[in-house]
């Protein structure tokens, strides 16, 4: 099977754009990508199209209505939060499967504003606020106090990650915000869902990015100097755990694909040089440190307190800002996050770079539940 | 529509004719999973017509929880949604009632009972009332 490389991959700032249409999101990302590897939609052999919030609406085909209706085949995709990191893996798949050569994915989202998810719903009366709270600032406000029962975690340590991804995002000019937020800032702003405050929850903004993948073959044609090579797509869905009718597992989900994309690519997380995760929340991110191997079981708020995950640390985490402060367009998160650790691996990072770095990972969850992984290498 | 019996306000709670409410599970027989609500199949270990029809214990313990204080317009805050691990097996989510909603007043693994009570006063679009369950502290 052929390697798969990463040849064109951008992002639009993310933002509010409620006057433009999902498809002329994406196409603007889609055009980007392309000018990045150097290639035109004439060139694309497919099509692999993430969103969530028309997902009935042929998103893909649309996007090709405004930048060139080739006929290619379009595939569009919704998989929760792990919708971008899919369309990115079933583009991968298609070079891997040999049956072509260069290939888009492109990830889109308009959203609104406000509180997303909700409990239940369905027939009789509203269950939220009766049967505990489906809002998304709870459910991971749970999972994060799972972890406050078996280690002790703080409010003020989940608290510091916030603080941390606001700051690096005062370097990334895609970000939504740069604006730094200090400790008590973060601490004392409304809270959602304890221990959630507003400032710990992932900002909704409009957005989207995309990807050109090309085969090992096309790679060396168009010149590897800016190639990024695709080490490991591992994808996986929730796999039985004894609290998940009650309790969405995204624990064990992440662990399950991390296992699969470090034995694809025969590494380990010591290996990692950098690391774009899911933090939805402040509370999510606290997990999937150990999720992902990067420290211990338990050492997750060790990982914070000590700056490892900093810029400048061990392993640097969400050096792009995060879904904290970049923003979290669901379906094209995944494929954002790619571009944040090429132009890392590209060396193209500006101010907010991390040295030397030679691998780094991308890492999605959504509810219901989907895990997209994906480890990247620098290929000079 | 009766105005005077209430109903449940998920499947798996049970009010009989004459007798108390209480919540129904599934358990698998094959490898004791229990579920929330009827199944023929076993997600875990993948058993077909394995399940039997039981009773949900009433009491359990706090196995995590996060306090909402800002909910969906026309929902009252603050309130505890908890995730309780019943002594008997299988776990539900609900408010935590009748404790302040404090973090330092909330203990992890405290034991808990499940009560049963007029859903907040909430009615369906045809006037119906509901009966809900909660947990307070054992
Ligand atoms: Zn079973």
């Amino acid at each position: 099977m052929s390697d798969v490389y990463v040849m064109g991959v951008d992002m639009i700032k993310f933002g509010r754009f409620p006057d433009r249409s999902v498809p002329n999101i994406g196409a603007e990302a889609a055009l980007m990508a392309l000018d990045d590897a150097g290639l035109g939609i004439q060139d694309m052999q497919a099509l692999y199209c993430g969103n969530l919030g028309q997902a009935n609406a042929m998103v893909g085909q649309r996007i090709l209505q405004e930048i060139g209706q080739t006929g290619m085949p379009v595939v569009n995709v919704a998989n929760a939060c792990a919708t971008g990191a899919t369309a990115f893996r079933e583009a991968w798949m298609s070079i891997k499967a040999g049956m072509y050569d260069v290939v888009l994915a492109v990830g889109v989202e308009q959203m609104g504003k406000g509180l997303l998810g909700g409990a239940g719903g369905g027939e009789g009366i509203p269950k939220e606020g009766l049967l505990g709270s489906g809002t998304m600032p709870c459910v991971f406000a749970e999972a994060g106090m799972e972890h406050t029962k078996e280690y002790g975690t703080t409010f003020e340590q989940f608290a510091k990650i916030s603080v941390k991804n606001h700051h690096h995002s005062t370097m990334n000019p895609k970000a939504m915000y740069q604006i730094e937020t200090p400790l008590d800032e973060v601490m004392n702003a409304e809270m959602i869902s304890y221990p959630n405050t507003k400032l710990m929850c992932s900002v909704n903004v409009d957005g989207s990015a995309a990807a050109v993948l090309v085969s090992e073959k096309k790679a060396k044609e168009l010149g590897m100097a800016r190639a990024v090579k695709v080490r490991a797509s591992a994808l996986a869905s929730d796999p039985y755990t004894d609290r998940d009718l009650v309790m969405p597992d995204v624990n064990a989900c992440t662990r399950l694909a991390a296992k699969d994309a470090y034995e694809q690519a025969g590494i380990g997380p010591e290996d990692v040089n950098l690391v774009e995760l899911h933090d939805c929340f402040a509370t999510a991110e606290m997990l999937h440190y150990e999720n992902l191997g990067l420290c211990k079981d338990g050492e997750a708020g060790k990982m914070i307190d000590e700056g490892h995950v900093e810029l400048g640390g061990k392993v640097p985490v969400n050096v792009s800002g995060g879904l904290l402060s970049k923003g979290h367009p669901l379906g094209a998160t995944g494929i954002a996050n790619i571009y944040e650790v090429c132009t890392h691996l590209r060396g193209e990072a500006g101010n907010r770079q991390v040295e030397g770095a030679k691998i780094g990972m991308t890492h999605v969850i959504g509810l219901g539940t989907a895990c997209g992984i994906h480890i990247l290498e620098k290929t000079n | 529509m009766s105005e005077t019996k209430p109903l449940p306000v998920v499947d798996f709670l049970k009010i009989p004719e004459d007798g108390n409410p209480y919540l129904e599970g599934f358990r698998c027989k094959k490898c004791a999973s229990i579920y929330l609500g009827e199944r023929n199949v076993c997600s875990k270990c993948f058993a077909r017509d394995e399940m039997e029809v039981i009773k949900l214990t009433e009491t359990g313990t706090l196995h995590s929880y996060a306090i909402v204080f800002r909910s969906f317009p026309g929902i009252d805050v603050p309130y505890i949604s908890a995730i309780v691990d019943l002594d008997g097996g299988g776990t539900i989510k609900g408010n935590l009632i009748n404790i302040d909603p404090d973090p330092d007043k909330i203990e992890f693994n405290m034991p808990v009972k499940i009560t049963y009570g007029d859903a907040l006063g909430r009615k369906d679009t045809e006037g119906n009332s509901y009966l809900s369950y909660f947990f307070e502290p054992a």
